[in-house]
């Protein structure tokens, strides 16, 4: 058995390398809408989550609200309320209030996967060595991505705006190929997100998202409440 | 106003929403409702963030249509996320040298 900070470091590369590829269309979106390199870092640096990001970075760049901000953050990460609640039920006694307050940085939908299948009670150590190796994949890879804008040509770059939504739609097509209840919901989120950008231009970025997904997600929670079973592989 | 709020507000929000129910909850969440909605939530907003917004990520509507139409061919085939995301970026750039 090897040392709980080393298996977690272990555990994290996998997840660090995925960030990085992630993190690095994040970095190319930042410098996209203007922010600077040392900005975009330390948003990663400070955030560690890829949608509540790329959702903060246009805020930015539209000149929204600090409280359009708050709200969209709000709704965008509510996922990590629910993993951060159901971690908690995992963790081991040496896992005392400085250590969760410490931990709770580290909760995203990858870490939350790997910390929740394993089959012992979480120690403080094993989730540091996890967070700090995944960390520096994210902050890496937004650094890479940043620098790759100022560096490549226009051409190219302007093709590289692409990635992050690239990666979103590698994410959510699977389960709505899998799903047709998961489909129905990620369709009207879509058609909801075009009315408010095309009928009511007035309602700005941030809220016309979220208010798009909660309708979407209500609507799914109504007509397809999901089973107590596969409330496990929720992400 | 200064970014430097903004990324605070934007850090601060984001942290809490991790923090206090890690360190404070105790107990399971028992509606079949807020799980349901808990559970669709995530693909809702990058759906919701994803449309239109990818169809302007460019700067050229054809070029990032093109690019669109790739990736959601590749995920359908569930090739890894960095694969998709490439091969929307290149389908991209080879669009954009023809036009």
């Amino acid at each position: 058995m090897k040392k709980p900070f080393k298996r977690g470091m272990l555990h994290g590369l996998p997840i660090a390398l995925g960030y990085f590829s992630v993190s690095f269309g994040f970095g190319i979106v930042a410098m996209q809408s203007g922010l600077k390199v040392i900005e975009a870092v330390i948003i990663s640096l400070t955030n560690l989550t890829s949608a509540g990001q790329a959702m903060g970075v246009a805020i930015i760049a539209a000149g929204g609200t600090l409280l359009e901000m708050a709200a969209t953050q709000l709704v965008i990460n509510l996922r990590y309320a629910l993993m951060a609640i159901s971690l908690s039920q995992k963790l081991d006694d040496s896992f005392t209030t400085p250590h969760r307050l410490l931990a709770a940085y580290g909760i995203t939908d990858e870490i939350f996967a790997v910390a929740a299948a394993q089959d012992c009670k979480l120690v403080p150590s094993y989730m540091y060595g996890m967070i700090s190796v995944a960390a520096v994949g994210w902050v890496g890879g937004t650094l890479a991505g940043s620098v790759a804008n100022m560096l490549l040509p226009v051409s190219l770059t302007a093709a590289m705006g692409i990635m992050l939504y690239g990666m979103f739609i590698a994410i959510i097509i699977p389960p709505a190929k899998a799903n047709r209840k998961m489909l129905c919901v990620i369709l009207i989120a879509a058609a909801l997100s075009c009315i408010f950008k095309y009928l009511l231009p007035a309602v700005s970025v941030g809220f016309a998202i979220i208010i798009s997904a909660i309708v979407a997600s209500v609507i799914g929670a109504l007509l397809f409440p999901i089973d107590e079973e596969k409330e496990e592989t929720a992400k | 106003m200064s970014i430097a709020i903004y990324i605070l507000v934007m850090a601060g929000v984001t942290y809490l929403i991790r923090m206090l129910p890690f360190t404070l909850f105790r107990k399971k969440i028992k509606s079949r409702f807020f799980k349901s909605v808990l559970h669709y939530i995530p693909y809702a907003v990058l759906s919701a963030m994803t449309f239109p917004s990818i169809f302007y990520s460019t700067g050229n509507t054809v070029t990032a249509a093109v690019g669109t139409v790739v990736a959601v061919a590749l995920a359908y085939f569930k090739l890894p996320l960095i694969v998709v995301s490439v091969a929307a970026c290149v389908a991209a750039f080879v669009t954009g040298l023809f036009i």
